[in-house]
C-alpha cells in the first residue's frame, strides 16, 4: 500500500521547528499597511478628482498642473505610499500561495524589485516634470 | 513520506497505529458566503491594481519624457481598450477602498456581528458602483 501512513524521517517535529520561528517583524508590516491604507483614503479621493480634472489634458496642462507645490508633496506621498502598500500586499499573497522555498524567495525579491523601480520611475518623472 | 513536513501530518491513534492526520476543508466544500467573496476580491483587486501601476508610470514618465511621448500615452488612453482598462482600474480602486475601509473597521473591532458583516459586505457592493457611475458620469462630462 503505497498510501499508508509511514514515516521514513528521523527528525523530530521540535527539531524542525527550532530556529524557524518568527521573524519579529510581521507586527510592523501588518501595522504599516493599515498605516497606509488609512493615508491613501483622502490621498485615493483627490488623486482621482485630480485624475477627472486632467481627463483629456495636454501636456501643457499637466506639466503646469504639476508645478504646484502642494500637488507634487501629494503626488510624492501618493506614490510611496501606494507601492510600498502595493509591495507589502503582494508579499502577503506570495506566501499564502508559494510553497516553493527557491521560488518564493525569488518571486519575493522580484516584486521588490519591480515595487521599487516603479516608484522611483514616478518619483524622477514628478519631480523632473515639477522642478 | 522523505519530507520532514510530511511527518507532521502522520501520527498515531489510541491504538498506536500510524494514520494520516485529517486535513481542514478547503473552499470547494463551503457555500460562498458574501464575506467570503468580498475577501477574495479584495485581494484579486489588489493585484490588478498592482498591474494598473503600470498605467500611471506609463503616463508619469511620458509626462516627464515629452510632449510626443505624453500625446502617446494620452491617446492610448483615451482609445476604446484605454478607457476599458480604466474603467477596470477605476472598479478595482473603489472596490479596494470600499472593502478597505470595512477592513479596517474589522481591525478596530468593529462589525464582526451576524447580520452585520453580511449588511456592510452590500454596503460595499452598492457603494462601488454607485461611486463608479458617478465619478464616470463626472469625468466624461468633462473630458
Amino acid at each position: 500500500m503505497a498510501n499508508a501512513p509511514h514515516i521514513d524521517v528521523f527528525r523530530s517535529p521540535l527539531g524542525r521547528a527550532r530556529g524557524r520561528g518568527s521573524a519579529k517583524h510581521g507586527v510592523g508590516e501588518w501595522l504599516a499597511t493599515r498605516i497606509e491604507a488609512v493615508a491613501l483614503v483622502p490621498l485615493t479621493i483627490w488623486f482621482v478628482f485630480s485624475v477627472i480634472h486632467l481627463a483629456g489634458a495636454t501636456h501643457e496642462q499637466v506639466v503646469a498642473w504639476m508645478q504646484s507645490p502642494w500637488v507634487m508633496a501629494l503626488m510624492l506621498a501618493l506614490i510611496g505610499t501606494t507601492f510600498h502598500h502595493l509591495q507589502l500586499g503582494l508579499q502577503n499573497v506570495i506566501e499564502d500561495y508559494i510553497h516553493d522555498d527557491a521560488v518564493k524567495w525569488a518571486v519575493s525579491i522580484a516584486n521588490k524589485a519591480i515595487c521599487v523601480l516603479l516608484a522611483l520611475a514616478c518619483i524622477v518623472s514628478v519631480l523632473k516634470i515639477g522642478l | 513520506m522523505k519530507d520532514v513536513r510530511d511527518a507532521l501530518m502522520i501520527a498515531r491513534n489510541t491504538d498506536g497505529k500510524l494514520v494520516h492526520r485529517p486535513l481542514s476543508p478547503h473552499l470547494q466544500v463551503y457555500r460562498w458566503p458574501i464575506s467570503m467573496a468580498l475577501s477574495i476580491l479584495h485581494r484579486a483587486s489588489g493585484m490588478a491594481l498592482g498591474i494598473g501601476t503600470l498605467l500611471l508610470t506609463w503616463w508619469l514618465v511620458a509626462a516627464a519624457t515629452s510632449p510626443d511621448a505624453f500625446a502617446t500615452a494620452q491617446g492610448f488612453i483615451g482609445s476604446p481598450l484605454g478607457i476599458l482598462l480604466l474603467f477596470g482600474w477605476s472598479v478595482a480602486l473603489i472596490f479596494h477602498f470600499f472593502t478597505g475601509l470595512r477592513h479596517l473597521a474589522w481591525d478596530m473591532g468593529y462589525g464582526f456581528d451576524a447580520p452585520q458583516y453580511d449588511n456592510t459586505g452590500k454596503a460595499v457592493l452598492i457603494a462601488t458602483a454607485v461611486t463608479t457611475v458617478v465619478v464616470w458620469v463626472i469625468g466624461l462630462s468633462v473630458w
